[in-house]
C-alpha cells in the first residue's frame, strides 16, 4: 500500500487533488481511497486530506499516520503544524515553493534519500495555465513524475473527469503537465 | 457500473435507482453531499418522477415523508446527530404507524459538546424506535444497504436507517460498483402500500389506541422485526445471486472458525479491525471478527452461535450510554444470556467524537484482552492526564467553568509545550 | 362580484333567515340532503363545541369543492382526540394524525405524494387548533407557507390548550382566564402585549389565500373553504370557535358569543391574497367589548373596579382592529 498525505490550506485545492490522485490510481485498475481530516469549511485553515493506493482492496479506515509521500501544497505550515509526522524514511516529500530546496531549510530534508524531495513552483505554474493560484493539478503532475506511482496520462484524465467545463480541465492539465514535465528532466538530469 | 466516486454520490445514486417518489431533506453535516446529490439528479431528470422537497427542519423533513408514505409514495430522507433528535418524535410516529421510509443516518456525535465528527450516539439514540438499523462497513455497502433498505422496509411496513459513518464513509472517495437500473427494478417491485389514504377508500390513520389494545399493535411490532430476522438475510442472499455480491445480511464473520478472541464491531472499523486481525494472527494470536450489520432487529441468536465457543469477546463500539457503559456490548451480553460457559465480554469504547481508532491503538487494547480482562468499558485512547488533571480542579474550584472548554485549553497548553 | 343574494329580515332582533328563503345556489353545504358527513355524528365533543361545528361546515364544503378527494391531516388536539375515540372514527374521509406540531408538513409530504401519483384533483387539507398552529406547529406552518405548498391549513381558534385543560396558548387573548395564566396576582389572567397574530402572519407570507372567519357567519366560512379549494399554493382558514367549557360560557351561547367577538371587533373577518388584505366582513351593529367578554368566566374577574383599565385595554384593541380593517362605515350600517 502506497500512503500519501497531502497538506495545505482551506481554499487550495486539498481535498480535491487527493480526490483526484485516487482517481488516476482507479484507472489504472488500483484499488484508491481518498478522505479529508474533516472540518466545517474555512478558507485558509490547516487541511489535511488521504490517498491511500493499492493494488488489493483497502480496508483499513485509520487516518494516514505513516505517509509514504507528503505533498505540502502550502510551505507557510511547516511553521505552523508537523506536517512530517510519522513521515516514513525513505519517503517522497513534494513542496510547492519557488524556492530551492536549500532556502527553505528544512530538517527532514537530511535524512532523505537523494530524489526524493523536491520543490516546484506549483502556484506559478497554476497562475500561468489557469489564471488563479491553484497548485493542486500542478502537484499532482510533479507527483507522478517523482513517484511514479501514477502516470501522467492517469492524472490528465481524472482532472478532466473532475471539472465539467473543458476550458478549466484543459487549463488544469496543462499546469500538472508542465509540471511534470519540469519535474520529469530534473530528475532525467539528476 | 464501477465508479470511483465519493460516498455520498454512491449513496444518492443508490436511492435514485430505488426510484423514490417523494424526497424531503434538510442539511446537516455530514449527510449534505448525499441530499444536494439526490435534489441535482432530480433537477436533471436522471431522476424522474420525484418530487424534491426543501424542508425547513428535520422535524418537517421525517413529517413530509410520513404525509408522503401514508398517501401511497416511496418516500425517503437523510439526517444525522442533531436532526435526528430534532425529528425524534417523528421518528417514533413513523415506526408506530408502521410507514416503510428508508433514512440515511450520516452517523455524527451528538452535542453537547458540539461535534461534527463521526461516531453512533445518533442510532443509539432512537434505537428502540423500532426502525430498524442496517450499519455499512464500505461505501459500496452503504450503496447495495438502501436498495435492500427500501425492498424491507415496505415488505414488512417497517421504517429503515441505512447508518454510514459520517465522513470515514460519506467522504470518501473510493470504488463502488452503482448497479444498473433493470436490475434494481427486478429487486425492487414499486410501492405497493399496507395502508393508504385514498378518497376512493377513506380510511383514518393514527387514532388514539387506549391501555386495552396499545400492548398488541406494539407487540406487532416486535414481531415484525422477528420476521425481519429471516428476511434479512434471503434478501441478503438474493441481492447476491442477481449483483454478484456479498452486502448486508444480519452479519458476517472474518477468521473466526479457530477465535478465542472474537471482536464485535459495527460500521467502517471493520476494515481497520481486519487489517489488525491480520498483523496479530502473523504474531500466533487466534483473534476473529464479527461484523454486525443489522443492529435492529438484533440479531440474537446468529450472534450467540458464533460467539458462543470462543473465550473472550471484545465489543468495540462507537457509542456511550452515559451512567451505564457501551450499549453495544450490553446488547451482546443478551446474545449470550443464560448460556453455560459464555465467553468474557469485554467493553471497549473507541472513536467517540470522532476520534480515530487506529491499528496501534488496537493492538493494544486486543492483546490486553487476551491476558488481562477488565472490568466495565475500557475507553480506548482516553487522555488520562487531562482526565485526572480536571477531576482534581473541580473537586478545589466550585466555579470550576464548562468542562469542555476546560478540557480544551489543556489539550492547547499540553500541544504548546510538546512544541517547544 | 358580489355572490351573495341580498335579504329580507323576517323576524326582527335576529339576523338568522331559514335556508328556504335563500335561493338553492346561495344555500349552504349543510343545508343540503348530500353532503358528504365528511364529520359524521358519533363524536364526542362537547355540547355546543364550536370546533365540531365548525369543522364540520369547513370538511363538507371542501368535500364539495373537490367532488369528494380530500385527505385530511390531523394535530393532536380537541377535533383529533373527539372525532376518533378508540375504536371508532368519525371521519368519511381519509384521514391522517401524525403529530401535534407537523400537521401542516404531514399535508405537504400527501400533496406531494398525490402529485407524483398523478392524482391531481386530490387535495391536502391540513387541521388543527391554535396550539398546534400558532405554536408548536407554527416552525411547520411557516415552512409550508414558504414553499407555497398545495395545501390548506384551517385553524380552529378556541384560544387556548383546550384538550389538555384550558391552558394558555399564544391565540389565548390579553387578560383570559386560563390554567396558566390564573386570574391572581397584579396582573391576573393573559399578559397584555403577548400573543401572536396568526393570520397576519400569514398574510405577511404573501400566499395565495389568507382568510378568517367564524361559527357566527357559517355561509361565510363555507364560501371560503370554497374558494380556498379552488386556488392551488398554500392557503391558511383561521376560524374563531369558542369553547364553552374553556370559556365558562354556556353552551347554547356559542354562536352568540362568536357573533359578538365580531362585532366588538376583537375578531376581525377579512380575506387577503398574495399579502394583500382583499376585503373584510363590516361589522353591522358595533358592540362594546364589555357585551362579549361579561358571559364568559374566563374574564369574570375584569368585572371589578381594578378589571376596568384592563377592559379600556381590550376596548382600545378592539377599536385599533376596527380602523385597521376598516370594519365600521363611517355613515350607518348597511
Amino acid at each position: 500500500m502506497f500512503q500519501v498525505r497531502i497538506h495545505g490550506r482551506g481554499g487550495q485545492g486539498v481535498v480535491t487533488a487527493a480526490e483526484v490522485l485516487s482517481v488516476a490510481a482507479y484507472l489504472e485498475g488500483k484499488h484508491a481511497q481518498a478522505f479529508p481530516s474533516f472540518g466545517s469549511e474555512r478558507k485558509g485553515a490547516p487541511v489535511v486530506a488521504f490517498c491511500r493506493i493499492d493494488d488489493k482492496e483497502i480496508r483499513l479506515r485509520e487516518p494516514i499516520l505513516e505517509p509514504d509521500a507528503l505533498i505540502v501544497q502550502d510551505p507557510t505550515l511547516f511553521k505552523a503544524i508537523d506536517v512530517c509526522q510519522g513521515f516514513k524514511p525513505g519517503g517522497y516529500l513534494l513542496v510547492n515553493s519557488n524556492r530551492s530546496l536549500n532556502e527553505l531549510h528544512l530538517d527532514v530534508v537530511k535524512q532523505m534519500p537523494a530524489g526524493h524531495v523536491l520543490t516546484v513552483p506549483a502556484s506559478e505554474l497554476a497562475l500561468k495555465h489557469i489564471g488563479r493560484p491553484l497548485p493542486n493539478a500542478a502537484l499532482l503532475g510533479a507527483f507522478a513524475a517523482l513517484t511514479g506511482i501514477v502516470h501522467l496520462k492517469s492524472v490528465v484524465a481524472a482532472i478532466r473527469d473532475a471539472f465539467e467545463s473543458e476550458k478549466i480541465a484543459n487549463a488544469n492539465v496543462a499546469a500538472a503537465t508542465a509540471a511534470h514535465d519540469a519535474i520529469a528532466s530534473v530528475t532525467a538530469a539528476g | 457500473m464501477r465508479k470511483q466516486i465519493e460516498g455520498s454520490r454512491a449513496m444518492a445514486e443508490a436511492v435514485g435507482l430505488c426510484r423514490p417518489e417523494v424526497i424531503c431533506a434538510y442539511p446537516i453535516t455530514p449527510q449534505t453531499h448525499i441530499v444536494e446529490g439526490l435534489g441535482e439528479m432530480v433537477r436533471t431528470g436522471e431522476i424522474k418522477n420525484c418530487e424534491f422537497i426543501n424542508v425547513e427542519s428535520e422535524f418537517a423533513a421525517l413529517s413530509v415523508a410520513i404525509g408522503a408514505s401514508a398517501a401511497g409514495a416511496r418516500a425517503y430522507t437523510a439526517t444525522a446527530s442533531q436532526g435526528l433528535l430534532f425529528m425524534a418524535e417523528a421518528v417514533y410516529n413513523a415506526s408506530g404507524l408502521g410507514l416503510p421510509i428508508v433514512m440515511t443516518l450520516g452517523n455524527r456525535a451528538i452535542g453537547a459538546p458540539i461535534n461534527i465528527w463521526n461516531d453512533h450516539s445518533d442510532a443509539m439514540a432512537v434505537c428502540d424506535s423500532g426502525w430498524m438499523q442496517l450499519f455499512a462497513e464500505t461505501n459500496q455497502e452503504a450503496a447495495d444497504l438502501h436498495i435492500q433498505a427500501f425492498r424491507l422496509a415496505e415488505e414488512l411496513s417497517i421504517p429503515v436507517m441505512v447508518c454510514v459513518d459520517g465522513f470515514i464513509l460519506t467522504h470518501a472517495v473510493e470504488r463502488v460498483d452503482v448497479p444498473e437500473q433493470a436490475d434494481v427494478d427486478a429487486y425492487l417491485p414499486p410501492y405497493e402500500p399496507v395502508q393508504v389514504l385514498d378518497p376512493n377508500d377513506p380510511i383514518s390513520i393514527g387514532a388514539m389506541v387506549g391501555p386495552d389494545a396499545f400492548t398488541e399493535v406494539r407487540y406487532l411490532q416486535h414481531y415484525k422485526q422477528t420476521l425481519a430476522l429471516r428476511l434479512i438475510p434471503e434478501y441478503a442472499a438474493e441481492f447476491k445471486k442477481k449483483f454478484g455480491r456479498d452486502s448486508g445480511g444480519l452479519l458476517r464473520t472474518y477468521q473466526t472458525e479457530d477465535a478465542e478472541l472474537i471482536v464485535v464491531a459495527m460500521g467502517s472499523v471493520n476494515g481497520t479491525i481486519k487489517d489488525t486481525i491480520d498483523e496479530m494472527r502473523a504474531d500466533g494470536l487466534k483473534v476473529g471478527l464479527v461484523t454486525l450489520v443489522s443492529f435492529r432487529p438484533f440479531p440474537t441468536t446468529a450472534l450467540r452461535e458464533k460467539l458462543v465457543r470462543t473465550r473472550n469477546v471484545v465489543v468495540i463500539e462507537k457509542s456511550l450510554a452515559v451512567g451505564m457503559g457501551g450499549p453495544l456490548a450490553n446488547n451482546v451480553d443478551l446474545a449470550l444470556r443464560n448460556v453455560a460457559g459464555a465467553p468474557q465480554v469485554h467493553s471497549v469504547i473507541a472513536g467517540l467524537g470522532g476520534r480515530p481508532i487506529t491499528r496501534a491503538s488496537l493492538h493494544r487494547v486486543l492483546r490486553r484482552a487476551f491476558v488481562q480482562p477488565w472490568e466495565g468499558s475500557h475507553f480506548l485512547d482516553l487522555n488520562e492526564e487531562i482526565v485526572a488533571k480536571e477531576l482534581h480542579y473541580v473537586r478545589k474550584v466550585r466555579r470550576s467553568g464548562p468542562t469542555a472548554e476546560n478540557i480544551l485549553r489543556r489539550l492547547g497548553q499540553a500541544a504548546e509545550k510538546a512544541a517547544v | 362580484m358580489d355572490a351573495t343574494q341580498k335579504l329580507h329580515f323576517y323576524q326582527k332582533g335576529t339576523f338568522t333567515v331559514g335556508n328556504r328563503l335563500v335561493s338553492e345556489e346561495q344555500r349552504s353545504v349543510q343545508a343540503s340532503t348530500d353532503r358528504s358527513n365528511a364529520l359524521t355524528c358519533g363524536h364526542r365533543a362537547c355540547q355546543g363545541c364550536g370546533e365540531a361545528l365548525g369543522a364540520r361546515y369547513a370538511m363538507d364544503a371542501a368535500m364539495r369543492a373537490t367532488g369528494g378527494n380530500v385527505i385530511a391531516v390531523n394535530a393532536t388536539g380537541c377535533l383529533e382526540v373527539f372525532t376518533t375515540p378508540y375504536p371508532e372514527t368519525s371521519w368519511q374521509t381519509p384521514w391522517l394524525h401524525s403529530l401535534f406540531g407537523n400537521a401542516a408538513a404531514v399535508a405537504t409530504g400527501v400533496a406531494a405524494a398525490m402529485r407524483v401519483k398523478g392524482r391531481h384533483e386530490v387535495r391536502a387539507l391540513a387541521q388543527g387548533g391554535d396550539g398546534g398552529t400558532t405554536d408548536i406547529g407554527f416552525g411547520c406552518l411557516s415552512g409550508m407557507f414558504e414553499r407555497n405548498d398545495d395545501v390548506l391549513y384551517i385553524c380552529y381558534d378556541n384560544e387556548a390548550y383546550m384538550n389538555t385543560g384550558v391552558q394558555r396558548s399564544s391565540a389565548t387573548p390579553p387578560a383570559a382566564r386560563t390554567a396558566t395564566t390564573p386570574a391572581m396576582g397584579p396582573q391576573p389572567g393573559n399578559v397584555f402585549g403577548t400573543g401572536k397574530n396568526v393570520p397576519k402572519i400569514a398574510v405577511a407570507h404573501g400566499i395565495p389565500y389568507v382568510a378568517t372567519a367564524t361559527v357566527a357567519d357559517l355561509h361565510d366560512l363555507e364560501r371560503k373553504v370554497i374558494k380556498a379549494m379552488g386556488i392551488h399554493g398554500a392557503r391558511y382558514l383561521h376560524i374563531h370557535v369558542p369553547c364553552p367549557l374553556g370559556w365558562g360560557a354556556a353552551s347554547h351561547d356559542t354562536i352568540r358569543l362568536a357573533r359578538l367577538a365580531v362585532e366588538c371587533g376583537l375578531f376581525p373577518v377579512f380575506e387577503a391574497e398574495h399579502g394583500v388584505v382583499t376585503g373584510c366582513r363590516k361589522i353591522r351593529r358595533q358592540v362594546p367589548v364589555e357585551e362579549y367578554l361579561r358571559p364568559q368566566r374566563r374574564f369574570a374577574h375584569l368585572f371589578t373596579e381594578a378589571g376596568k383599565e384592563r377592559i379600556r385595554h381590550l376596548q382600545a384593541l378592539a377599536d385599533r382592529n376596527i380602523a385597521e380593517y376598516h370594519l365600521v362605515d363611517a355613515e350607518g350600517d348597511g
